[in-house]
C-alpha cells in the first residue's frame, strides 16, 4: 500500500498529457499502464530493438507521436511511472493491480482515468477463422512487431480507421486487395460540411482513400460483408453490393466498425452512466472539464466515448487542470477554456464522421443465426435470440440466461453486438436493453498471486 | 393506474423460494400472484454459488432437506429445465484429523436421515478423487448431492409458476402492504394494486422490514459470499467440493470452468454486493493447495450477492404469530439454494391445508419473539471462512 496520492491510469496520449501537465504544477503523479512502454494504442511503440523511422510507423501522425513519446520519457524518470501494471480491479479510493504475478494496491486522493478504446466488433460468419482480426489489431500488429496479417488482405467494416490502416498496410507493401466500406459515398458527402470543421483530418482522410484509389486498389462502398470463408484459415471473403453478392480471394481479413470505449474502470468506480446517441453506447458522463460524478474521478480520452488521439490529448490536459484547480492549484484558466472549446469543436467533427460512417442499422436484423456473437463462450445470434424470444431483453439477464459476455473478454469484444441483437429482436430501443455491468477482474487473473506489502 | 388484482395468495420476493412456493400454490389450483422488485433469481438465487447439497446441514433441516432431493430428482418434469444439475457427489475434504473426527461425527448423528454419507481416508480420498491436494487427509462423501446452475434454476421456477398459471410481476417493487382486517392490500412502485388473504413473504436479505411490521423484528443481517469462476478447464472432477471448518469451496461445471467460492465481500447498497479484492486474493492463493490442477489457471470474473443471516444460521420458515394469513420464508444464511423448493412447497401446503408436510417448528419466527436467547447451532458452516491454512 502506498500513500494516497494523484494516479493516472493509462498511458496513452490522454494520460501522457495529463501527467505532463501535472508535472508542469509540480504535482508528481502515479501513472500506470498495462503496456510495455506507453503511447496507448495508437502511438503505440515498437520494441526497443527495432529501428523503423517514426515516419514509417505513424505516417502524417510522426511528429504527435514523437512528441507523445519524448513526453513519456521525460515524465518517467520524475514521476511514479508503472508500466506493464493491470488494473484489475477499484474500489473507493483504491485502485486494485498486478504486476509480474505480484498484486498490489494504490490507493488515490484523485484519479483520472484514461483507460481508451478498442474496435467495435459486429460479427459476421467466419470471423473467427485464423486470418480474421480486428482493424485495430491489425495496426498492431503492423506498428507494434511490423507484421502483416497476411499477404493478400482485405479491410472491411466503417470508419476512419478502414482506409488508415488499409493505406498504412499498402505502404507497407501488402497486397491489400480490397477496401470493403458498409457506408455508402453519399452519406460521405453529406457530411461534408461537419467535417469541414477539422480540415487537416478530413485532408488526410480524404489522402488515404485517393491514394488507395490512386496505386489501383478497388474501395467499395455501401458493401455489407456477408461472411469470411475458408477451411483452416480465410480464404475469400463475400459481400453484398447493390443487391449482388461477390466474393473474392484472400488470405486475411480486417474488419470493425469504429471503435468502443473501455468503461470497466469506471463503472466500478460507482461512476454514472448516460446514453450516448453518437457512441450507441452507455457512457461514463463527465462534464466539460473532464469531471465525472465521482468526486475525486476524472475522465479524459476515448474511455470517456470516442473522440480520437488529438482531442484525447487535449481532454488530459484539461483533465489534470480541473483536478489541480479543484485540489487548490492555481491554474491557467484561460487554457481550460481555450481546450474546452477546441473538445467542441471536434465533437461537432466527431457527428460529421458519425454521418460519414453511419452504423449499419440492418446488421443486427440480417446476421444470420449460426454467426458466433460471443467467441469466448462460444455463443450464437441464434441463442441469443432464443433468450429473447422467451422473454428477456436486460442486457445483464440475456447473460444469465446464455452465457454471452460472460468469457475471458466479459463482453468487452461482444458486448456491444449482443446488444444490437438483442435490441433488434426484442423491438426494443439500443438504450432500453442497458448495459453489461462490470465485474472485476477487468482482465483475467492467475492463481497463486502473490502479495505486496 | 391498473385494477386491484384479487387472488388467494401474494408472493413478495421471486427467488427460489418465492417462485417454488408460487409454482406450488398454482400447481394446487390457488390463485396467485408473484412480486419480484428486480428480476426472478437475479439476487441471491441466481447467483449463489450453486451447490445441491444435505451434506453439513444442521441436521433440524435434514427432513426439509431430503424432500429437496426428492424435488430436485424430478426437476426437469417440473421447471422445464435440467438446469445443470447433475448428482455428482458432494465431498467435504478434512485437513486434519480433527476436521476428520468432526466429518465423523456428523455421519454418526445424520445416520437416520438417509445421506448415505461415505467416510474417505487419505488412501481411499487418493484413489477415488487424484486431483485432491496433499493438505487433504481424507473426506466425507455424499454421493448424491451435485451442483447446479442457480443462474438458470432460479428463474426457471417462476417461469414455471407462470406457466401454472401464476401471475408474475418483474420489476415490481412492494412499496405498501397493510392488511384490512381480511385480507392484505399491496402496492408496488409500478402501479400495481393487489389484494389476498394469503401473504408469502419471501424477499430474502429484505425481509425483515415486512417482518417488523406485522410486529415480528427479527435481527437479521446480510451477508455477501466472495465467488469466482475460471476460465474453462481440462475436466479434472465433477463433485461438487467443500472444507470442514470452512474456506475455500469449489466445483466444476460440464464446460469446464471451475466456480469457487470462500470468504466474504461487502456491500455497494442494500440490493448490490461485491467480492472485494481481499477475498479474491485469499482464494487465488490458497485455492492451489487444494486443487492442484488449478496452478497456472486465470479467474475470468468475480461476484457476490445479497444473503439473509440470522444468529442462529437457520430460517425463518413457516406462519406469522402475531398475523393471521402472514407467512414467512426468509434467511437461509447463504444455504436456501438446494432446501428452497421444498421450502417453498411447504408454504403452499400452508396456504391450503392449514398445515405442511414436514414440521416447521424449528424455524418458527417465535424464536426470535421469546426472551430467551436462541442456541448457536455448531455445525454449520461458519459465516466468515477462514483461510483454508489454518
Amino acid at each position: 500500500m502506498t500513500q494516497p496520492s494523484i494516479v493516472i491510469v493509462g498511458a496513452g496520449p490522454a494520460g501522457i498529457s495529463a501527467a505532463h501537465t501535472l508535472l508542469h504544477y509540480g504535482v508528481q503523479p502515479c501513472l500506470i499502464d498495462e503496456g510495455l512502454r506507453g503511447g496507448g494504442q495508437i502511438y503505440r511503440r515498437q520494441p526497443q530493438n527495432f529501428k523503423r523511422s517514426a515516419k514509417a510507423l505513424y505516417g502524417f501522425e510522426a511528429a504527435k507521436a514523437v512528441a507523445v513519446h519524448k513526453a513519456l520519457d521525460q515524465l518517467a524518470e520524475q514521476i511514479d511511472y508503472r508500466p506493464q501494471t493491470l488494473v484489475w480491479n477499484a474500489e473507493r479510493n483504491h485502485l486494485d493491480t498486478v504486476r509480474d504475478k505480484r498484486a498490489g494496491q494504490v490507493e488515490f486522493s484523485r484519479l483520472i482515468v484514461a483507460s481508451g478504446a478498442t474496435d467495435r466488433v459486429l460479427p459476421v460468419p467466419g470471423w473467427t477463422l485464423p486470418g480474421v482480426y480486428s482493424l485495430g489489431a491489425a495496426q498492431i500488429a503492423l506498428k507494434y512487431q511490423g507484421c502483416a496479417i497476411g499477404q493478400d488482405v482485405v479491410f472491411a467494416g466503417s470508419g476512419p480507421l478502414l482506409y488508415l490502416v488499409a493505406y498504412q498496410y499498402a505502404k507497407a507493401g501488402a497486397k491489400v486487395r480490397a477496401v470493403l466500406d458498409s457506408a455508402p459515398f453519399s452519406a460521405q458527402c453529406r457530411a461534408l460540411p461537419a467535417l469541414l470543421g477539422q480540415p487537416a483530418t478530413l485532408a488526410k482522410g480524404i489522402y488515404y482513400r485517393g491514394w488507395l484509389s490512386a496505386h489501383g486498389i478497388p474501395v467499395h462502398q455501401s458493401a455489407e460483408l456477408l461472411r469470411i470463408e475458408g477451411e483452416r484459415r480465410v480464404s475469400r471473403v463475400c459481400w453484398r453490393q447493390n443487391g449482388e453478392e461477390k466474393q473474392l480471394a484472400c488470405d486475411a481479413v480486417a474488419f470493425a466498425h469504429a471503435l468502443r470505449s473501455e468503461t470497466q474502470l469506471a463503472d466500478l468506480l460507482g461512476c454514472e452512466f448516460v446514453w450516448s446517441p453518437l457512441n450507441r453506447a452507455w457512457l461514463p458522463t463527465h462534464d466539460e472539464s473532464g469531471r465525472s460524478s465521482v468526486s475525486n474521478v476524472y475522465l479524459a480520452g476515448d474511455g470517456a466515448g470516442i473522440m480520437g488521439a488529438d482531442a484525447a490529448q487535449m481532454a488530459g490536459e484539461l483533465a489534470a487542470l480541473t483536478l489541480l484547480a479543484d485540489d487548490g492549484h492555481a491554474i491557467d484558466n484561460r487554457r481550460s477554456t481555450h481546450l474546452q472549446q477546441q473538445l467542441a469543436r471536434i465533437t461537432r467533427f466527431r457527428h460529421g464522421l458519425e454521418t460519414a460512417f453511419p452504423f449499419p442499422e440492418g446488421w443486427a436484423l440480417n446476421t444470420p443465426d449460426e454467426t458466433l456473437i460471443c467467441r469466448c463462450e462460444e455463443i450464437s445470434a441464434g441463442q441469443i435470440r432464443a433468450v429473447v424470444d422467451n422473454g428477456h431483453w436486460e442486457i445483464n439477464r440475456v447473460k444469465a440466461m446464455c452465457r454471452v459476455g460472460m468469457g475471458r473478454c466479459q463482453g468487452r469484444m461482444c458486448g456491444a453486438a449482443a446488444a444490437e441483437i438483442v435490441a433488434q429482436r426484442s423491438a426494443r430501443s439500443l438504450q432500453s436493453v442497458g448495459r453489461l455491468r462490470a465485474q472485476a477482474p477487468i482482465k483475467p487473473l492467475p492463481f497463486g498471486l502473490e502479495t505486496e506489502q | 393506474m391498473s385494477g386491484l388484482i384479487e387472488v388467494d395468495a401474494l408472493v413478495m420476493g421471486g427467488g427460489i423460494v418465492g417462485s417454488s412456493a408460487a409454482l406450488a400454490l398454482a400447481l394446487k389450483g390457488q390463485r396467485v400472484a408473484l412480486l419480484e422488485r428486480d428480476f426472478c433469481g437475479s439476487h441471491s438465487s441466481g447467483v449463489n454459488y450453486g451447490g445441491v447439497r444435505r451434506q453439513g446441514r444442521p441436521l433440524s433441516q435434514l427432513p426439509l432437506s431430503q424432500r429437496a432431493h426428492a424435488i430436485w430428482g424430478g426437476l426437469r418434469e417440473l421447471i422445464g429445465i435440467d438446469g445443470e444439475y447433475q448428482r455428482s457427489g458432494h465431498l467435504k475434504l478434512a485437513r486434519s484429523e480433527q476436521d476428520m473426527a468432526a466429518l465423523r461425527a456428523y455421519a454418526e448423528a445424520s445416520r437416520g436421515f438417509g445421506l448415505d454419507l461415505q467416510l474417505l481416508d487419505r488412501a481411499q480420498l487418493r484413489a477415488r478423487f487424484a486431483w485432491a491436494g496433499d493438505v487433504a487427509v481424507g473426506a466425507s462423501l455424499c454421493a448424491d448431492d451435485g451442483h447446479a446452475n442457480p443462474r438458470l434454476v432460479s428463474p426457471a421456477f417462476a417461469q414455471a409458476a407462470k406457466r401454472a398459471g401464476a401471475q408474475v410481476f418483474e420489476q415490481a417493487e412492494v412499496i405498501e402492504v397493510e392488511h384490512d382486517g381480511h385480507a392484505f392490500l399491496i402496492r408496488t412502485a409500478s402501479g400495481l394494486r393487489l389484494r389476498a388473504p394469503w401473504l408469502l413473504n419471501c424477499a430474502g436479505a429484505w425481509a425483515a422490514k415486512l417482518a417488523a411490521q406485522f410486529g415480528e423484528p427479527v435481527p437479521m443481517h446480510a451477508g455477501h459470499p466472495a465467488m469466482l469462476v475460471t476460465e474453462p478447464l481440462p475436466m479434472f472432477m465433477d463433485v461438487s467440493t467443500g472444507v470442514e471448518g470452512g474456506g475455500i469451496y469449489a466445483r466444476q461445471v460440464a464446460r469446464g470452468n471451475c466456480v469457487l467460492g470462500g470468504g466474504q465481500g461487502f456491500a455497494l447498497d442494500p440490493s448490490r454486493a461485491r467480492p472485494g479484492q481481499a477475498a479474491i486474493l485469499e482464494i487465488l492463493r490458497n485455492a492451489v493447495e487444494l486443487y492442484p490442477p488449478l496452478a497456472g489457471a486465470q479467474a475470468i470474473r468475480t461476484w457476490s450477492g445479497t444473503e439473509g443471516y440470522l444468529p442462529d444460521r437457520e430460517p425463518v420458515l413457516g406462519p406469522s404469530l402475531k398475523q393471521p394469513g402472514l407467512l414467512h420464508g426468509f434467511g437461509f444464511a447463504g444455504a436456501g439454494f438446494q432446501i428452497g423448493p421444498a421450502a417453498g412447497e411447504a408454504l403452499a401446503e400452508w396456504v391450503c391445508a392449514g398445515r405442511s408436510a414436514i414440521s416447521l417448528d424449528a424455524f418458527s419466527i417465535g424464536r426470535f419473539q421469546t426472551p430467551a436467547a436462541p442456541a448457536i447451532a455448531n455445525n454449520v458452516i461458519p459465516l466468515h471462512r477462514g483461510r483454508s491454512s489454518t
